[in-house]
């Protein structure tokens, strides 16, 4: 079933050097419980795109449709982001519960459940902290928490491990496949990491450079449950080949 | 860094105790020279004269009473004109359009020194208190104000998105966002506003007694009781001290997310030689 399409969406946004088109008449699908991954060159209007499909944007021409009503008690779509993702000034458990709050969740049923999660990332200890007092590491699971507990049918997610140190990439992109795993939210993924589209996700769109349009896509031909380890198997090797050489050729993408 | 002083001297002139120790110079040098009659007595009373003018103020109860009046002055001017500028700042910073408005209007009224209104305050609110309060309130409304404002304007719009993201609505943005991410800016801002208070409210006592340290001041200036005075801008300087460390503590208990950022250690390590 689709969770929701994005028909001809076209962005054009006015700045100090002129009018800049960031999107120009893109389409795009999404079924329910998915997990789609867009790749493309940096600036390309992705984040742009996610903004969109949250609301905090309207697009210039074009329209998006949800198959579903909004919720009840929960916001549509939540959002991870790659930094500043979460308030400095709240603690850690205030931030977790954020979703909830905004949803009128009581606030007893709000700290339980924040605590729950907190115990699960192994941040039981962190629940009175503020978020400088963490780690990178820490800090995206925070965020991830927040957007889990939310219970928005809808996760978008704007290169959320990208400023972290490739190991501490890989441990948090094993844990989100568990997450997602239990609870099989529609998520859309950007990310300028090929493989990092390849371990998560079940399709791949491309994004061409800006303004930016849907070059081409790939089913993932790799099974679920899925392990970092999947990345070096020949069909996924030979998938990011195929992505990397069509990124290639659209030029100005900062070799990886 | 080689030095002529021994480690234990070195230890002992840590930075607070040379800072005490100078002082306890300076009063000795003044005590002898005024006993001496190398300064004038008449301006410059020795330091024990001015001891014992204080403690007798502070036994008939003149001292506190006048202390008091000039607190509780600044105190309900500070609060009055606080309260307003905040719920103000707060809304012109998030109403771009309001702000646009009212910006004129701020920038004209700010620099108009607030003392030169007091006698059209007097004419308006009478001759009682409400005209002080009413003018130390709209010296500190000034500087919260701005503050706010620009602590508003400054919140990273990021921010606002992750709230929109989430749903909420306007009173959450406001708890959550918008007062938390200004707070910073408001705090000194109310800095800035409570020392205006303190100026005003001993400013428009020296211009219309009634009680308090600037009428004091005014009063031992005209009977030539030169201790007095004295006394008096001694316990003025006491309350900008007490007032200073308070607004730091409020600051450090409402700003815990910060504390930690500009910390300095506690105690001036000495290096080791």
């Amino acid at each position: 079933m689709k969770e929701f399409s994005c028909l001809s969406l076209s962005k054009v946004y006015p700045s100090r050097q002129g009018i800049v088109a960031a999107l120009d008449d893109l389409t795009l699908h999404v079924d329910s419980n998915e997990f789609l991954c867009i790749v493309g060159p940096s600036g390309c209007g992705k984040t742009t795109l996610l903004k969109i499909i949250a609301g905090i944007q309207a697009p210039s021409l074009g329209k998006l449709t949800f198959t579903q009503p909004p919720p009840q008690r929960a916001p549509r779509c939540a959002m991870v982001f790659q930094d500043h993702g979460l308030f400095p000034w709240l603690t850690i458990i205030d931030n977790v519960a954020f979703g909830m709050e905004t949803q009128g969740i009581p606030i007893e049923e709000r700290r339980s459940k924040s605590l729950l999660w907190l115990e699960k990332v192994g941040l039981a200890a962190f629940t009175r902290h503020y978020p400088r007092e963490l780690s990178g590491g820490m800090r995206q699971r925070v965020a991830l928490g927040r957007a889990f507990l939310s219970n928005s049918p809808i996760l978008l997610m704007d290169e959320p491990f990208s400023a972290l140190d490739a190991q501490m990439r890989l441990v948090l992109q094993t844990e989100l496949l568990q997450y997602w795993a239990d609870k099989r939210q529609t998520v859309v993924y950007v990310t300028h990491d090929i493989d990092e589209a390849i371990l998560l996700g079940d399709r791949v769109l491309i994004m061409s450079r800006r303004p930016g349009k849907i070059l081409e896509q790939h089913r993932i031909p790799l099974s679920r449950p899925r392990a970092p380890q999947d990345i070096t198997r020949p069909e996924a090797a030979d998938l990011k080949w195929r992505i990397w050489k069509t990124l290639q050729a659209e030029g100005r993408l900062k070799p990886v | 860094m080689k030095t002529a002083f021994p480690v234990f001297i070195r230890r002992f002139l840590s930075d607070r105790m040379l800072l005490i120790l100078l002082a306890c110079l300076f009063l000795l040098v003044w005590e002898l020279a005024a006993a001496r009659h190398w300064i004038n007595a008449l301006f410059f009373p020795a330091p024990s004269a001015i001891g014992a003018a204080m403690v007798s103020q502070l036994a008939d109860g003149e001292a506190l009473a006048n202390v008091g009046a000039t607190l509780e002055r600044a105190i309900l001017g500070l609060l009055l004109g606080c309260t307003i500028g905040l719920a103000l700042g707060i809304f012109l910073g998030w109403s771009t359009r309001f702000r646009q408005l009212f910006d004129p209007v701020i920038g004209a009224l700010y620099p108009i020194p607030k003392l030169a209104l007091f006698p059209l305050f007097l004419l308006l609110f009478g001759l009682g208190d409400q005209p002080r309060i009413a003018l130390i309130a709209l010296a500190s409304f000034f500087p919260i104000l701005i503050n706010t404002i620009a602590g508003a304007r400054q919140i990273n719009p990021e921010y606002f998105e992750i709230a929109q993201a989430y749903g909420a609505n306007r009173r959450i943005i406001l708890f959550r966002v918008v007062l938390p991410g200004a707070l910073p800016s408001v705090i000194s801002g109310l800095r800035l506003a409570a020392g205006n208070a303190l100026i005003t409210a001993i400013a428009v006592e020296l211009m219309q007694g009634q009680g308090g340290l600037g009428a004091q001041i005014w009063w031992a200036w005209e009977t030539l009781r030169i201790s007095d005075l004295y006394v008096a801008i001694l316990f003025t300087a006491l309350l900008g001290i007490g007032s200073h460390y308070l607004l730091e503590f409020l600051s450090q208990k409402l700003l815990p997310w910060q504390i930690e950022q500009g910390k300095a250690p506690a105690t001036n390590p000495i290096p080791e030689i």
